[in-house]
């Protein structure tokens, strides 16, 4: 892969403008995706030494168009060993048209299981190889180009269309895009820690797609109050993305221990994703229909603006949390509402909070679940009861750094 | 997800299979394989060898002492393992209750820990 960051980005962005010529010349995206991802390869080994192309997107398209029709011809051949005629590329009129939005519509298709559209969202429309992608994912080359080749072909199988949804699915399929989106940001932030850089890859991809999807989506002066609600959602995960990113250079300790929030060198947070991400959610909060991640975005926002720990906004943050929990409710969201809860009324409050949990199965046994309970333990005093929770969920943890901590908080009470 | 599928075995297991039944069951390996292959979930696997050449250490007062056999004396060892990248348990387990051996014996499925975290 080419050494060249500035040839790297600039394949990136243009793979999936790329990979929509070929589409809507050829159809066949299976096929066509192949020949774009050789055609990238190309580019990455010639351009570092020759210099990039005069248009480096005409030449991708060019040669991306030879390697499909040579596939073409030889299966043609193939299959009838006979002279077939094959439509030659036209003359090379590259349209000026930005198929971004189509291609994750596609890779994100609902019969796809999450982490296939990972993957060949990754692959079609993030311009990443096969060879990255297993690296992130910490699997073999082979079992990546496998999963992808799965996917496209369950696409075609469910007759997945390069084409815009239908304006009463567009909400649900852009809800699903998002989400792979959100999936991509959470495995890189989650795994970044460690000394592997190739999955922080992930959180700067899934920012730069989300970015991409922001910036193509109409806004509400052309789309009106469908494209405002869409969009807002649009803006509040960029926030969020943004405002959780800001954070990475204080979450770790260089010998990659976590750092807990109230204990971070804000002075090491990126001041201007924040500034980016406060701007977002703000304008999407006034604009915007409300939902859930321009509401995650609005309480990392109240954390970002606190200069120190203690100066938190915690009535705020509740508010917000009690928007979320009425909006999106979730098991995950009301330990967070717990959290904020004893924040503002006290750590009894929060417990009592958290008992509503008792029995849901959808988080019995999560780490998390016996992490907050004994922080709200240890604040009403009962030592002994808190510790036992840290352990409990030290154990139940399956992060290396995650455990560290759990058990040093435990050692700490003992 | 990934999962560590360990493989248990018992010699009373091979008391009970015929010679034939063991080889069936080592050669439906390679399908089984493929079948993870193509799903895009192989990590990797592998056979161990029989665990009477096991060797257990432990470093006492900076010596090494050596002995034989493996660390936990038990009739039952650990054969071989996969490791899988699935998308949930259900999966895994799903996965694992198609090796050949489930028929037979157990297989244990583990979450892998990872490098990574939240801040908590």
């Amino acid at each position: 892969v080419s050494a060249d960051p500035r040839v790297e980005d600039l394949l990136r962005g243009l793979a999936p403008q790329v990979l929509g010529v070929l589409v809507r010349r050829h159809r066949q995206f299976d096929a066509c995706e192949d020949a774009v991802q050789e055609a990238l390869l190309a580019a990455s080994q010639q351009w570092p030494l020759e210099g990039v192309p005069e248009s480096p997107r005409a030449w991708l398209v060019t040669v991306a168009s030879r390697r499909l029709i040579d596939q073409i011809r030889s299966e043609q051949a193939l299959r009838r060993r006979e002279e077939e005629a094959v439509v030659e590329p036209a003359a090379l009129e590259v349209p000026d048209q930005d198929d971004t939005l189509l291609l994750l519509f596609l890779c994100c298709h609902p019969a796809l299981s999450p982490a296939s559209q990972l993957a060949l969202t990754l692959r079609a429309v993030g311009g990443l190889t096969t060879a990255q992608i297993a690296g992130a994912f910490l699997v073999p080359e082979a079992t990546m180009g496998q999963r992808i080749s799965r996917a496209k072909q369950s696409i075609k199988a469910a007759g997945g269309a390069f084409s815009q949804p239908p304006p009463e699915e567009f909400a649900e399929r852009l809800a699903v895009v998002l989400h792979v989106l959100y999936l991509i940001f959470n495995e890189g932030y989650t795994a970044s820690s460690g000394p592997d850089l190739s999955r922080g890859e992930l959180t700067r991809e899934a920012i730069r797609l989300t970015r991409v999807v922001f910036g193509l989506l109409p806004d509400e002066r052309s789309g009106g109050e469908r494209a405002a609600r869409d969009r807002g959602e649009v803006a509040g995960l960029l926030a969020l993305m943004l405002l959780t990113d800001a954070r990475r250079p204080a979450r770790s300790r260089p010998d990659g221990s976590l750092v807990p929030l109230a204990e971070q060198d804000r002075g090491l947070w990126d001041a201007s994703s924040i500034a980016e991400g406060v701007e977002l959610v703000s304008a999407a909060l006034v604009r915007s229909r409300l939902g859930p991640y321009q509401l995650q975005a609005a309480i990392a926002a109240v954390h970002a603006e606190a200069p120190r720990a203690q100066d938190t906004d915690w009535p705020q943050i509740l508010g917000l949390y009690e928007l979320l929990s009425r909006l999106a409710p979730n098991p995950m969201v009301t330990l967070n509402h717990a959290v904020a809860v004893a924040m503002v009324l006290g750590p009894v409050a929060g417990l009592e909070l958290l008992e509503t949990l008792a029995g849901d199965e959808r988080i019995a046994g999560h780490h998390r679940l016996h992490a907050v309970r004994a922080h709200l333990l240890e604040q009403v005093g009962e030592v002994g009861a808190a510790r036992e929770e840290y352990r409990l969920a030290a154990r139940r943890t399956t992060s290396l750094p995650e455990q560290r901590y759990l058990e040093a908080q435990a050692a700490r009470l003992s | 997800m990934k999962y560590l599928l360990l493989i248990h075995m018992g010699p009373s297991i091979r008391d009970i299979l015929s010679d034939a039944e063991l080889e069936a069951v080592g050669a439906a390996h390679g399908p089984y394989i493929e079948s993870l292959k193509a799903s895009g979930e192989f990590v990797l696997t592998q056979a161990l060898a029989d665990p009477s050449h096991s060797r257990t250490v432990r470093l006492r007062d900076g010596v090494p002492a050596v002995t034989d056999g493996p660390f936990i004396e038990a009739k039952e060892y650990l054969a071989g393992y996969y490791i899988v990248d699935c998308e949930s348990e259900a999966r895994a387990i799903e996965v694992a209750s198609q090796m050949p051996d489930a028929k037979y014996t157990g297989v244990e499925v583990r979450p892998i820990m990872f490098e990574g975290g939240l801040e908590m």
